[in-house]
């Protein structure tokens, strides 16, 4: 087994030479991945930034944002990661079903937060405000989706480690792959406060 | 409904000129295939190859990939000479506009992403990880997988000949003319799916390297001492990260624009097209930084060899790739000065564009340096070296001139731009992948390139880049802008006359490298490199056999100065075999990344065809052969000391050292020395 194997390994791995695919390597190319990451929601908030006002004589965000509604939404989210944060210290007492439960609650969280996403575009779309509307209601929907995108993925991230956790336990592989799903659902967490502020407290002003 | 927009209509039956390119292009695949299948070379090919996770072998699959497309590449820029010398006073050449539009186009896309690229990134997967004294890179699977990526992009690509068709947009595709209403066929989606694949590779392959050189390093390398082919890598990694993730934002956004109707760059509903321009340079200048920074470390390294000196100013050359890689992101207005962004804004652009200048300076005032009181030895990769010289500096004055605002309002998308570009990236990024193609070929394979017929190459190909494309200065200087089918100007026709000359003397040029290739393989017992170091090397890739067995080094080499090997052999202990092998932590070779390229292929295929529920499938299966992967437990193993030392056996034998003084080493000595080595390290 890999992970046996890693462990193995740990113990004569030579000082300060990392072999491939090691628990520290893996995480400090997922911090490079998510700053690739990161610059992808740049483009996407720059072109908001510059379609903001191009509302083609349609609705601009001050008719459309429900303010208290996100703000709900946003909570739902900022509360997934302290649990997350819960199930990560967990994680490192060993502690398996309190893993599984704080992950479970991450889960409701982030799947609420997805929910509630995909009822106002829903909304929005009914009402006559789609994508194609206008060049703002493009970039809106682009920028925010780009976000629930990655949330998704995160969730079925999450699936499959809580799978993976029930299955194997906490293995050294478990804990690595835990670790980045722990980075990445915080840098979602940090890219909604942006999303929350540029695009729904400046939209509302 | 159940092909999408695919019926057999998208197979040009009635344009002789692709159906014979296809035939052409079958013919060869069915004689490559019937070769392989004759000697039963599948399983081979399979198992040491495809399936492979060898740093080494994945470059050399880069390469092999770089050498095909640059002769596709070739094909369209040799076309694009004959339109252009055949298309005068009231002649329509061979090429209707609507295909020579797509001959322009694929050549930039195929020139830059699928050749260049590839060159680059194959050159960096051979040398990257021996530089640094690593055993592979940080994650070889990872690797795999961009390798794979990018042939379902080439694979992408290369369908669009006979399956439908390229954009005809120019490669920069800029909106709105590659929106769905000016480009309603399937050109465009051909080019961003094809884009998007690839550039997700890339991506992936940068951050694999960052790591590599971060976390893999031999003990004792310090960062300021790592050599300077892997410094100039390292920066081009760190420019891809940074711009690559904008190429993939910008080609989302036109997609979402094509297929869901949004509006973020049409000219109707408030969307932006210069948006566009903007997001695509901010990416695309970077880029040439990206392609032309390896280049100067292989400049780097082939001098401070053939010279048989130190690199001059080592530090300065880390500092000056630096300063470019930052530089690089905050010029990338230039490409649109005529886009009426102010004086203001256009004069920053301008003078941040000439300030790059400077830090390249720095290098060729290091690289004469080097070159000074040297014993410089003039092999292949150092006449490239100077030919590069000579040339790039003349494309930088040009370019120096092009970034002065008011005079790019004369000669933007002149011929003159594209003299420039074509100087600067074959003079540049393209004559540096030859030097180092013929610089660490030896180490890649075992013997070394024909020298006769490698100067033969570089005769051709320097002297065919200046008849190309002085004359497209003078065309510019004439007046004759980019992307033309046909001209009416006889003061034009001598000028386009020249460069069609300059275009064969490059094709002698690259049927000179083929025979190359093909010569050095039948000599190959002649050519042959027992050493491993055949130039007298300087870093650690030299230190190990060619071709470097699958774990690199027998033992991880510890590192002391910035020309590592160079210092093992003034003190004496380059070819030291230890007193006990330790087994070795190895990576298993997979398929999965094949079969997620494939997938790709596969979605990509069917998103530019709106087949929907092919794309599902191709979706699901790039989600299962992930997860398989991801849960596959027998990824590695330990090579086992015996084996090692069966290995290195073979190696020291072949370097005249003694092998049975080893077994005395259980009678106390504890590392025997070589009785050749003294005469090996003179060499």
């Amino acid at each position: 087994m890999a992970s046996n194997a890693n462990l193995v390994h740990g113990a004569h791995a030579h000082d300060e030479h990392e072999h491939h695919d090691s628990g520290p390597s893996t995480v400090l190319g997922f911090w490079i991945y998510l700053m690739t990451d990161c610059i992808l929601f740049a483009s996407a908030f720059a072109a908001y930034a510059v379609l903001f006002g191009n509302v083609n004589g349609g609705v601009s965000g001050k008719d459309i944002f429900e303010l208290k509604y996100v703000l709900v939404e946003t909570f739902a989210l900022l509360f997934s990661s302290i649990t997350y944060g819960f199930a990560m210290i967990s994680a490192h007492k060993g502690n398996k079903s309190a893993v599984l439960g704080w992950l479970a609650v991450t889960f409701l969280f982030g799947a609420t937060f997805i929910g509630m996403e995909l009822n106002e575009f829903h909304h929005l779309i009914a009402e006559g405000h789609g994508p194609q509307t206008s060049a703002f209601l493009s970039s809106f929907f682009a920028l925010v989706g780009l976000h629930g995108l990655h949330v998704t993925a995160g969730l079925v991230w999450m699936a499959v480690m809580m799978t993976e956790v029930v299955k194997t336990g906490l293995t050294s592989r478990s804990l690595t792959r835990l670790n980045c799903l722990s980075l990445f659902w915080h840098f979602l967490d940090i890219v909604w406060i942006c999303v929350f502020t540029v695009v729904y407290l400046k939209g509302a002003m | 409904m159940l092909l999408g927009k695919l019926t057999l209509d998208a197979i040009p039956f009635h344009e002789p000129i692709i159906m014979g390119a296809l035939s052409g292009a079958g013919l060869m695949g069915l004689v490559v295939f019937a070769l392989i299948t004759k000697f039963g070379k599948w399983g081979y090919l399979w198992k040491e190859w495809l399936t492979s996770v060898d740093h080494k072998k994945i470059g050399v699959m880069y390469i092999v990939v770089a050498l095909i497309m640059l002769l596709r590449g070739f094909a369209d820029a040799a076309m694009m000479r004959t339109q252009l010398a055949l298309a005068t006073n009231g002649h329509m050449g061979i090429f209707p506009p609507e295909h020579y539009d797509q001959i322009f186009t694929a050549h930039g896309v195929i020139m830059i992403i699928f050749m260049a690229m590839p060159f680059m990134t194959g050159l960096m997967n051979i040398v990257v990880p021996l530089q640094v004294g690593a055993r592979d890179v940080a994650f070889p699977f990872l690797n795999s997988l961009s390798f794979w990526l990018l042939v379902s992009a080439v694979v992408l690509v290369n369908l669009s000949l006979g399956v439908g068709e390229f954009a005809r947009t120019g490669w920069v595709a800029y909106p709105p003319l590659s929106e769905l209403s000016y480009s309603p066929g399937v050109g465009v989606d051909y080019y961003i799916w094809a884009l998007q694949i690839s550039g997700i590779g890339t991506t992936l392959t940068a951050i694999n390297f960052l790591v590599t050189i971060i976390k893999m390093r031999a003990p004792g390398l310090k960062l300021m001492q790592i050599p300077i082919f892997t410094w100039t890598c390292t920066w081009a990694n760190v420019l891809i990260v940074a711009s690559f993730p904008i190429l993939t934002g910008v080609l989302a956004m036109l997609s979402l624009d094509r297929y869901l109707d949004f509006h973020f760059f049409t000219s109707e509903a408030g969307g932006n097209p210069m948006m566009y321009i903007n997001l695509f340079w901010a990416w695309g200048h970077p880029e040439v930084y990206i392609l032309v920074l390896p280049a100067f470390g292989i400049f780097s390294e082939v001098i401070s060899t053939f010279s048989g000196k130190r690199l001059f100013g080592h530090t300065s050359m880390i500092i000056a790739s630096g300063v470019i890689s930052v530089l690089g992101f905050i010029v990338w207005l230039h490409h649109f000065f005529t886009m009426g962004s102010g004086a203001d804004v256009n004069a920053f652009f301008g003078i941040a564009t000439m300030i790059i200048s400077v830090p390249t300076g720095v290098k060729l005032f290091n690289w004469l340096f080097t070159i000074y009181r040297g014993r410089l030895r003039f092999t292949t990769p150092v006449l490239w070296t100077l030919g590069f010289m000579v040339t790039f500096s003349i494309g930088g004055m040009t370019g120096v001139l092009l970034a002065v605002p008011g005079a790019d309002f004369l000669l933007h998308n002149s011929l003159f731009l594209i003299a420039h570009f074509h100087n600067t990236i074959i003079g540049g990024a393209v004559f540096g992948y030859l030097a180092g193609f013929t610089f660490w070929f030896p180490k890649a394979f075992g013997f070394k390139l024909n020298e006769k017929i490698g100067k033969a190459a570089f005769w051709f190909w320097q002297s065919g880049f200046f008849f190309a494309f002085v004359p497209l200065y003078v065309l510019g200087f004439l007046g004759m802008t980019r992307r033309l089918n046909h001209t009416d100007n006889p003061a034009w026709d001598p000028w386009l006359y020249v460069a069609l000359f300059g275009a064969v003397l490059v094709a002698c040029g690259i049927a000179c490298q083929l025979l190359q290739i093909v010569v050095s393989l039948r000599d190959r017992k002649k050519l042959v490199d027992e050493t491993g170091d055949p130039w007298n090397g300087h870093t650690l890739e030299w230190s190990t056999s060619s071709p470097p067995p699958f774990y690199n080094f027998a033992v991880v080499p510890q590192v002391h100065d910035i020309d590592a090997f160079t210092d093992m052999k003034e003190k004496g202990i380059a070819y030291v075999a230890p007193a006990k092998y330790a087994p070795i932590h190895m990576p298993k070779n997979t398929s999965a990344g094949v079969y997620i390229g494939a997938f790709c292929t596969v979605f990509g295929f069917a998103m530019i065809w709106h087949i929907w529920w092919l794309a599902i499938v191709g979706f699901v299966g790039i989600l299962a052969s992930m997860l398989a992967r991801a849960y596959d437990n027998d990824i590695d193993y330990y090579v086992q000391p015996e084996e090692i030392e069966r290995i290195e056996r073979q190696r020291l034998a072949k370097l005249g050292i003694d092998v049975e003084r080893y077994d005395e080493r259980d009678t106390g000595k504890s590392a025997a020395r070589p009785s050749k080595a003294k005469t090996l390290e003179q060499v």
